[in-house]
């Protein structure tokens, strides 16, 4: 824990344990938005269990006015809802810090603490003098303490009442329901408190022109932009939101007024091994189409992958990363599936791997991913994680260039074939390992035959030596060609450091926080973000530049490095990792503490969720 | 090697149809399959139901996954674009190219393993999705390339080729489509070209999932006694039981078909299937019966063969999900992108 006093006003963690599909989620809903609106910058995670009802569950808010986005590692306000795992939140409260608890009963004298400040607010007893109804009462206890703390952190209550008619515009009973819970905690809060607290919210003016999204729903609506016709997938956590979002998208966005006909197909596939041959099959014919998955899918895919790749069809898959090995822990984090993503599938295969850091770029990337795919003619996979793709981030307003249209790549149309003597789909003209494509139904010139099986470069089978080798090699120089077209890594130079600190996707956030409080302690670094695999000369040209590097990344076995191992000529012990797998968000503390371990000045980390002496 | 192209020459008094080509033009590379083997006879009925039907070769769509049968593709119309994908998936890359582009012609040809053992899944739910293809089982029983297994519709009792006998039930991929509730099914023997010609053309023209199961005997290892895939247990024990003609859709109809056993049913483009029904009580109309009487027979170690069951026209699989009469893959790009006017009013729900 770092000892520093919290900042009092716009700059707090408050964390909400309750129980799994008690409601709680709108509460907490209706805290952030109050929060953004109030033009605070702020952030929101999900500890969240694979779980319909019953298993604990927590929620995070960080407000943060230097607009900081990643999880800092402190608690300073612990709202303790769920009796199960009360006695842990307690001992995650930073020193200083307050717990907010149901006093309706009385709690073990043993899980007291002396460093921190209890508030008892009998919420049980509030419900259920004021509302009938086992369900409705154990849903009002949670925007009950929401009302609490809407007078303790000095919300406006009646910008919360305006966010609940517009919430439940189509239900107005619920608005009131909600509001009379609202104003029983607030009240109580006010008349037993004192209120605010010194940790306070303020207003500012600091979300303008940014919007509260998560990565899902940004990746679906990118495919939109990007203008996908297909989508192909089977249900699975935590990717599922983005094809709900493609849905909800295309049902207001791509239904033809005038014919009522639906410019989409979505199709829910028996397993993922379908859904990527849809896509395969659509992309194949000349419609863009993606998958959303995640770890366990892109296994079963890996078999289509390799076809993909070689056989040389465009697809686009959404990799919404979660705790691996096998079924792992699917409703938590982590960034595991690097290696799987990048060399997936048998025999020699190398794949483009994209790295959105947030939703906004999860919106930008599905473009491009779509882009890259079908110049490129291969999978591009995007490789998201659970904590970017369902948690809502403040991201700037997105925007979309209009003059941007689909880059198809190299495929000829009728005109261009019937002028042509003779059509070859694997003859590398242009000397770029990129080779030219048709699609069905459009001349007979254009036919050609699509195999996994050894193919020579007129597209015809063959088993001989030379022939196999002269496409094989094509598609190396076809990847070296990628390294170029891939969005670069993003080299933040802050000064001659040797230090340097390399992450990809959602670590981003916690290392830009992680460089300010390093920098604080006079401890310069240099960071680069790769944003792509192939690694383009930039990625070699900063490890060359560092002679220590740190990488960050969320997995075990430092898959990051070892591509970068693999796919540099980076000495291998320059590298040293900073390895996050608790399936947590990446905090910025832990990379600092890292960072100080490795140079010499570290104190080690103390366990937050350990039990005090 | 099959790459091969086979000599493109034709002799003046070969017929041409109405778009000016020959049979030759409907062929593909040179088939690389043992000498005799049922598939090739699938392929030439595949050709000429293909220049009979009159079809522009690029608008048809060959796919298929592993083994002997998944090779013809490209055996036939060179013209078209083939998709030889993986062991038992071909059914997903047919739902995704159909998606893309509904009005191209989709022919999928597979074998008993590629769609009744690795690919059952996908061949189930291709047939459940209703997509608009003519799928073709080229049926022998056996695993070939592998040298001589027994596959999933191996008959029980029915001997490899030295001489172990199959002890596990067999799956009937007519039997399984009927009870997926299938448009167009039906069953044939790759020696029997005037059977299996018709029952391709109405196939490609049904609208929705068309099923053809072809016994198609493997002469290197199922052609023994004891087998029952081979010619000589196939050819005792078919049984025709619904004669099917292709009547191409005409400008007027001239011909007029007497009343009695025939029975007419009408393509989606106007062309019509006409059935004869070879046994009385048969009937291709009723799932359910058509069901039991097949079952029944099978039992006695009788294939009936023929269009067996036949239901015009339901809703395929575009029809089901509401796109639009032209490709989605020609949908104009201003059509699908909402442009940055429109990303302001998305944006506003999310503040």
């Amino acid at each position: 824990m770092s000892a520093t006093p919290p900042a009092l006003i716009n700059d707090f963690v408050v964390k909400i344990a309750t129980v799994n599909g008690t409601g709680s989620a709108s509460a907490n809903a209706l805290l952030m938005k109050s929060i953004f609106r109030a033009g605070i910058p702020v952030m929101g995670k999900n500890y969240f269990p694979s779980n319909i009802q019953g298993l604990p569950t927590w929620y995070e808010i960080r407000v943060s006015k230097a607009g900081y986005v990643a999880r800092s590692g402190r608690v300073d306000v612990m709202v303790a809802m769920n009796v199960e795992t009360y006695g842990r939140d307690v001992m995650e409260v930073s020193p200083g810090g307050y717990l907010i608890y149901d006093s309706t009963w009385p709690r073990s004298p043993l899980l007291k603490r002396e460093d921190i400040t209890f508030i008892g607010l009998p919420l049980a007893r509030l419900c259920n003098e004021n509302f009938d109804g086992v369900r409705t009462r154990i849903l009002m206890k949670n925007i009950c303490y929401a009302g609490a703390l809407v007078a303790l952190l000095n919300l406006d209550l009646e910008k919360i009442r305006s966010l609940l008619a517009e919430t439940y515009a189509k239900k107005p009973k619920l608005v009131d329901s909600n509001m009379k819970a609202i104003e029983l905690g607030y009240n109580h809060a006010r008349e037993h408190f004192s209120c605010p607290l010194p940790l306070r919210l303020e207003p500012m003016d600091k979300t303008a022109g940014h919007i509260m999204i998560d990565g899902n729903t940004a990746a679906a609506l990118g495919c939109v932009y990007a203008g996908a016709t297909v989508g192909a997938w089977y249900p699975i956590t935590p990717s599922t939101s983005l094809m709900d979002g493609f849905k909800s998208f295309c049902e207001k966005l791509r239904v033809d007024p005038e014919t009522g006909a639906k410019n989409y197909m979505i199709v829910q596939a028996e397993d993922e091994l379908a859904a990527i041959g849809i896509v395969l099959g659509a992309m194949w014919n000349g419609a863009r189409a993606f998958t959303p998955t995640s770890g366990p899918g892109i296994s079963l895919m890996n078999e289509f992958l390799g076809l993909a790749y070689y056989a040389e069809v465009p697809a686009v898959v959404f990799d919404v990363q979660r705790v691996g090995p096998s079924t792992g822990m699917p409703t938590r984090t982590q960034q595991s599936d690097i290696m799987a993503a990048a060399y997936a599938s048998h025999g020699d295969t190398r794949h483009v791997v994209l790295f959105p850091a947030h939703p906004e770029e999860c919106f930008y990337m599905a473009a491009t991913a779509f882009d890259l795919a079908e110049r490129l003619q291969t999978p591009v996979m995007v490789l998201s994680d659970l904590d970017i793709g369902m948690n809502d981030w403040m991201c700037p307003d997105l925007k979309w260039d209009d003059s941007y249209r689909p880059d198809r790549g190299k495929m000829l149309g009728v005109e261009e074939l019937k002028k042509m003597d003779r059509f070859f789909r694997y003859l590398d003209v242009d000397e770029d390992g990129i080779t030219y494509r048709t699609l069905p139904g459009v001349h007979p010139k254009g036919a050609y035959f699509t195999r996994g099986s050894g193919h020579t470069q007129y597209g015809g089978y063959t088993e001989d030596s030379t022939e196999y080798q002269i496409v094989l090699d094509r598609l190396k120089r076809k990847f070296n060609t990628a390294a170029q077209l891939v969005p670069p890594a993003i080299v933040e130079s802050r000064g001659r450091h040797n230090i340097g600190i390399v992450a990809v996707g959602s670590s981003h956030g916690a290392v830009c926080e992680a460089l300010d409080v390093l920098a604080a302690r006079s401890i310069g670094a240099n960071y680069m973000r790769i944003r792509a695999f192939p690694f383009g000369a930039e990625v070699k040209q900063f490890l060359e530049d560092h002679a220590t590097i740190f990488v960050v990344e969320q997995n075990r076995d430092a898959q990051l490095r070892s591509l970068l191992t693999l796919e540099t000529s980076v000495e291998k012990s320059k590298l040293r990792s900073i390895l996050h797998y608790s399936g947590l968000s990446l905090s910025s503390e832990f990379i600092v503490e890292g960072v100080l371990a490795e140079i010499g000045e570290a104190r080690r980390p103390v366990l937050v969720t350990s039990p005090s002496p | 090697m099959t790459y091969l192209l086979k000599p493109k020459v034709a002799h003046p008094s070969l017929r041409r149809n109405s778009l000016g080509f020959t049979r030759r033009d409907y062929e593909g590379t040179l088939s690389t399959l043992c000498a005799g083997c049922g598939h090739d006879s699938i392929t030439a009925a595949i050709t000429e139901a293909c220049w009979s039907l009159e079809m522009e070769p690029q608008n048809l769509v060959k796919l298929s996954g592993i083994g002997c049968s998944s090779k013809t593709t490209a055996y036939f119309v060179s013209g078209g674009h083939g998709f030889n994908s993986v062991h038992g998936r071909m059914p997903s890359i047919a739902t995704g190219a159909n998606a893309a582009n509904r009005n191209l012609s989709y022919i999928g040809v597979s074998g008993d393993g590629d769609t009744l053992s690795i690919g059952m899944g996908q061949f189930c739910h291709a047939i459940r999705r209703n997509i608009n293809m003519l799928y073709i089982i080229e049926n022998n029983g056996v695993y070939g390339l592998t040298k001589g297994q027994f596959s999933a519709s191996a008959d029980m009792g029915s001997t490899a080729k030295k001489g172990e006998a199959n002890a596990q039930v067999p799956i009937d991929p007519v039997l399984t489509a009927l009870s997926l509730g299938a448009g167009f099914v039906a069953r044939s023997f790759s020696g029997d070209k005037a059977q299996l010609v018709p029952l391709i053309q109405a196939g490609l023209k049904h609208r929705g999932f068309a099923l053809i199961d072809v016994l198609s005997p493997c002469v290197t290892f199922n052609d023994h006694e004891g087998s029952t895939k081979s010619y000589a247990f196939s050819r005792e024990h078919y049984q025709e039981v619904v004669h099917t003609d292709f009547v191409p859709k005409m400008p007027e109809i001239t011909t007029s078909y007497e009343a009695g056993e025939a029975l007419s049913v009408q393509m989606h483009d106007g062309s019509q299937v006409r059935l004869r029904k070879l046994e009385k009580d048969y009937n291709p109309t009723d799932r359910s019966a058509a069901y039991a009487d097949i079952q029944r027979r099978l039992k006695e170690r009788e294939f009936l063969t023929g269009l067996l069951y036949v239901e015009p026209s339901p809703a395929d699989f575009h029809d089901l999900n509401e796109t639009p009469a032209s490709a989605l893959n020609a949908v104009p790009y201003e059509k699908l992108s909402p442009g940055s006017e429109g990303l302001q009013k998305i944006l506003d729900r999310y503040r």
